[in-house]
């Protein structure tokens, strides 16, 4: 771990004159109350890399590895090496790292990933966050021992524990000697301090201050469309526009191109009125109830009106489907659950959605989720 | 003095109701308007406009003899020949149709999920230097939230005499404060570190934003709760949303001009944007800036949580992370021409950008068309405030060869923004983080603008 100089201490104690140019005196104001003991229960959660604020429990790999295949594994993978929703969270860590306490592969030319365990300096900052924010679509939903028991099995996985450790409270600080990147961060008091140390140090010279312009570095030709139509993204008056990404570059001088540049960009304009599409069939029902009970059963984590998710957006789904029967296959892929048809992430059972609700949800759905 | 006693300079005429007569005015507001009513209407308005139509006809003639005339002027427009959209139509209004383009982006494969991502403010179309309030740039950690401020509760404990609670009515009590600061994300042209790679000042810069931020200062509530400001270092703000965001900031800061807001661009936080608080810490990377604010932590140790041990750490080339890396470094881009345009025109230009540091003031912005051999001072518009965004402009003829443009900024500790060399050299190419090189564009003879790194 990294060490920590008195000097940002010092200017805090300086700053404290500051206080005096503050508008009012807020002692007199007499707004707020004082926080109950179950108040600060309730929130008081942040867990420090010294272990404070650690609270008391335990957890094994075995129990671990249990609630990973039913909560964690769908987003990080099994073995938590998954690519497919987020970043790996393990994988590049060796037991010659756990004795030197730096990631060698951190350097390596074939090292294209940096999983989370490569990375992180203290085995708190884990347990922190599994707290407080894990799962991704139901956070706070661990209790203490399960967060115990879910990072005994991260650890596990990652060969800092063995298949038989229980973690916990006592035993965590011996976890902090074995993190293979625990002596790879250093506080950088430079960015850090508002008055700190520059790194670099360019001068404003104004006149022949380079003899010769290197181009280091474009975009290359087959990226031209990467982010879309640009002429799509910009303001279709003033002295400019945006280009026809989709098409190449242009040739030419300015005068030859100036028409045509100006002619496309405004009819992306039309475009986009266009693009709102039509589904072609309608919904008879009440949209808000569905929408209600869309969000209730929870498919928003997942999936949104227009925009891609997890999974595909409702919109997507009508295009496809707009000229096919499918209602009744729809209805048995949300209860049955699958993956392959919109990627390879997979779509979770829905067993408990009532019939006649699921129904609506679909129909809603193909009728392309009018507002 | 009463208003009668004086003749204004301006009198305000009655809007043309007055040209209906009482009576037909009670009726079509009872009955709406009927074709005999509507004759009643357009003739009473042609008498009224007798004057004004027949300037049109002649126009219109006009017109039709000299084609040599612009029809936007020679010709009526849809605009001056018909009635227009009642007050209030849009309760809460909307840009024209006609800036549909401008619009905050996501950059395709950039994440893997869309609520732990990023959508890129469009600066290509910004004037000035205030960001619209839909068009903020947007980081989430787990989606965005909208939070009922009756219940939203904010928190102050730790190192304080007396840890409590706040509601936001008792916040907006307070007295408050109103600043313009930028905000900018610490992974800001990170994409573009080892090489070009996208095409836009809106992929390249666009984790930018600058608005007027009112609410408290968060040394007011230090002060309110006691905190032990002789002990304590630093302060942990801590969001209310799914990922609990949660950021050690130094005292030094907070006792300085950190502020706890509400009220952004004279209305409250968009919900993508905090609602309905959050925390601004002027010029230190915006994920320090914790929206849905609901907690602070006075303490004597940083917290190494995960947004500032496992990301927001700068990679340098031997391996090691540099942490606590906060301060948003002086820098620069120009945002008219920028890449991804197309000039129309050879001649004169208003080569117009932005400049900000987050160690205080702009003080200079020099602006190169070849490449950076040579370099001429920008104007500077004002307001040029500290830890805020200042709006650069220079004149600039193009003769329509290629050339090379950059912006180079200094701020108020003499500090210059710099070359892509100098920055690589220090930190290497593979950190995501604190990238403030300077910007190049490529105009080529066709008109086209091209993202390009000049070492």
């Amino acid at each position: 771990m990294f060490t920590w100089s008195r000097t940002a201490l010092a200017a805090a104690t300086l700053a404290a004159g500051a206080l005096a140019a503050l508008p009012a005196a807020a002692a007199d104001i007499g707004l707020g109350r004082a926080a109950t003991p179950a108040e600060l229960d309730a929130w008081d959660i942040d867990v420090r890399p010294d272990f404070k604020g650690l609270p008391r429990g335990s957890g094994t790999v075995d129990d671990g590895e249990e609630i990973w295949e039913s909560t964690c594994a769908a987003c990080h993978g099994s073995f938590g090496e998954s690519n497919l929703v987020f970043t790996p969270l393990i994988g590049g860590t060796t037991e010659e790292d756990m004795e030197t306490g730096r990631v060698a592969s951190l350097t390596s030319p074939t090292q294209s990933t940096r999983t989370t365990i490569m990375k992180a300096a203290t085995v708190s900052t884990l347990w922190d966050y599994i707290r407080r924010a894990m799962p991704w679509d139901n956070p706070r939903s661990l209790d203490t021992d399960e967060v115990y028991a879910v990072l005994a099995y991260l650890l596990s996985l990652a060969d800092i524990v063995d298949y038989d450790f229980t973690l916990s409270d006592e035993t965590i600080a011996e976890v902090q000697e074995r993190m293979p990147n625990r002596n790879n961060l250093f506080f950088h008091e430079g960015l850090w301090r508002v008055d700190g140390e520059p790194d670099t140090h360019n001068v404003a010279c104004m006149q022949d201050c380079v003899t010769e312009v290197e181009i280091s570095s474009a975009l290359p030709d087959y990226a031209r469309d990467a982010n879309g139509d640009l002429a799509a993204q910009m303001r279709i008056v003033g002295p400019v526009r945006g280009v026809d990404s989709l098409s190449p570059a242009l040739t030419g001088t300015v005068a030859d191109n100036a028409q045509a540049v100006r002619a496309h960009a405004r009819a992306t304009l039309d475009q986009a009125q266009a693009d709102t599409g039509d589904i072609g069939s309608t919904f008879a029902g009440d949209a808000r109830a569905v929408l209600a009970d869309i969000d209730a059963s929870g498919c928003l984590a997942c999936h949104a009106r227009d925009t891609p998710l997890l999974g595909p957006s409702f919109r997507e789904v009508a295009l496809r489907y707009k000229d096919e029967d499918v209602q009744a296959r729809l209805v048995d892929k949300v209860r049955q659950g699958g993956s392959g048809v919109w990627g390879p992430i997979v779509m979770p059972p829905h067993p408990q959605l009532d019939e006649a609700m699921l129904a609506r949800m679909v129909d809603w759905i193909l009728a392309g989720a009018p507002q | 003095m009463s208003i009668s006693s004086q003749t204004p300079r301006g009198r305000l005429r009655k809007a043309p109701e007055g040209f209906v007569a009482p009576g037909l005015a009670l009726d079509i507001q009872r009955h709406g308007l009927d074709a005999s009513r509507r004759g009643f209407l357009r003739s009473s308005f042609a008498a009224a406009a007798a004057g004004i139509a027949g300037v049109a006809m002649t126009r219109r003639s006009l017109a039709a003899d000299t084609p040599s005339g612009d029809p936007a002027i020679t010709g009526l427009q849809p605009w001056n020949t018909r009635l227009g959209q009642p007050v209030a139509s849009r309760p809460y209004g909307m840009p024209s149709k006609y800036e549909a383009n401008l619009q905050r982006r996501q950059s395709p494969g950039l994440t893997q999920t869309n609520q732990s991502s990023v959508s890129f403010a469009p600066l290509q179309g910004f004037f000035g230097i205030i960001t619209p309030s839909g068009l903020h740039f947007e980081r989430h950690h787990q989606g965005w939230v909208d939070i009922d401020p009756e219940r939203h509760r904010f928190m102050i404990n730790g190192m304080v005499r007396v840890p409590k609670v706040y509601t936001m009515d008792e916040l907006m009590r307070f007295p408050s404060v109103s600043r313009m600061h930028f905000i900018e994300c610490g992974a800001n042209t990170g994409m573009e570190w080892g090489n070009v790679a996208v095409p836009t000042v809106q992929y390249t810069h666009g984790m930018l934003s600058c608005c007027e931020f009112t609410g408290v200062p968060l040394a007011t509530l230090l002060e309110d709760c006691g905190a032990d400001i002789e002990n304590a270092g630093y302060v942990l703000a801590e969001g209310a949303d799914g990922s609990g965001m949660t950021r050690t900031i130094s005292m030094a800061a907070a006792l300085d001009d950190v502020l706890v807001v509400y009220g952004m661009n004279g209305e409250m936080l968009r919900p993508e944007n905090g609602y309905p608080l959050r925390l601004v810490v002027p010029g230190v990377q915006g994920v320090s800036s914790v929206k849905w604010l609901r907690r602070i932590k006075v303490g004597d140790m940083p917290w190494n949580t995960k947004d500032e041990a496992v990301h927001y750490t700068d990679m340098m080339p031997d391996g090691r992370f540099r942490q606590y890396t906060s301060i948003q470094e002086c820098k620069s881009v120009i945002t008219t021409p920028s890449g991804g345009q197309a000039l129309l025109d050879k001649g004169y230009y208003n080569v117009s950008g932005l400049a900000w540091s987050g160690r205080g003031k702009i003080t200079q912005v020099d602006v190169s068309f070849d490449g950076g051999r040579n370099w001429r001072r920008a104007r500077l518009e004002g307001p040029v405030l500290d830890k805020c965004l200042t709006r650069f402009n220079i004149d600039w003829v193009w003769d329509g060869t290629p050339c090379i443009l950059q912006s180079r900024a200094m701020d108020s500790t003499g500090f210059v923004q710099p070359r892509y060399r100098q920055l690589r050299e220090v930190r290497g190419s593979r950190s995501v983080y604190h990238n403030n090189a300077i910007q190049s564009w490529r105009v080529a003879e066709s008109g086209e603008v091209f993202n390009v790194h000049v070492e």
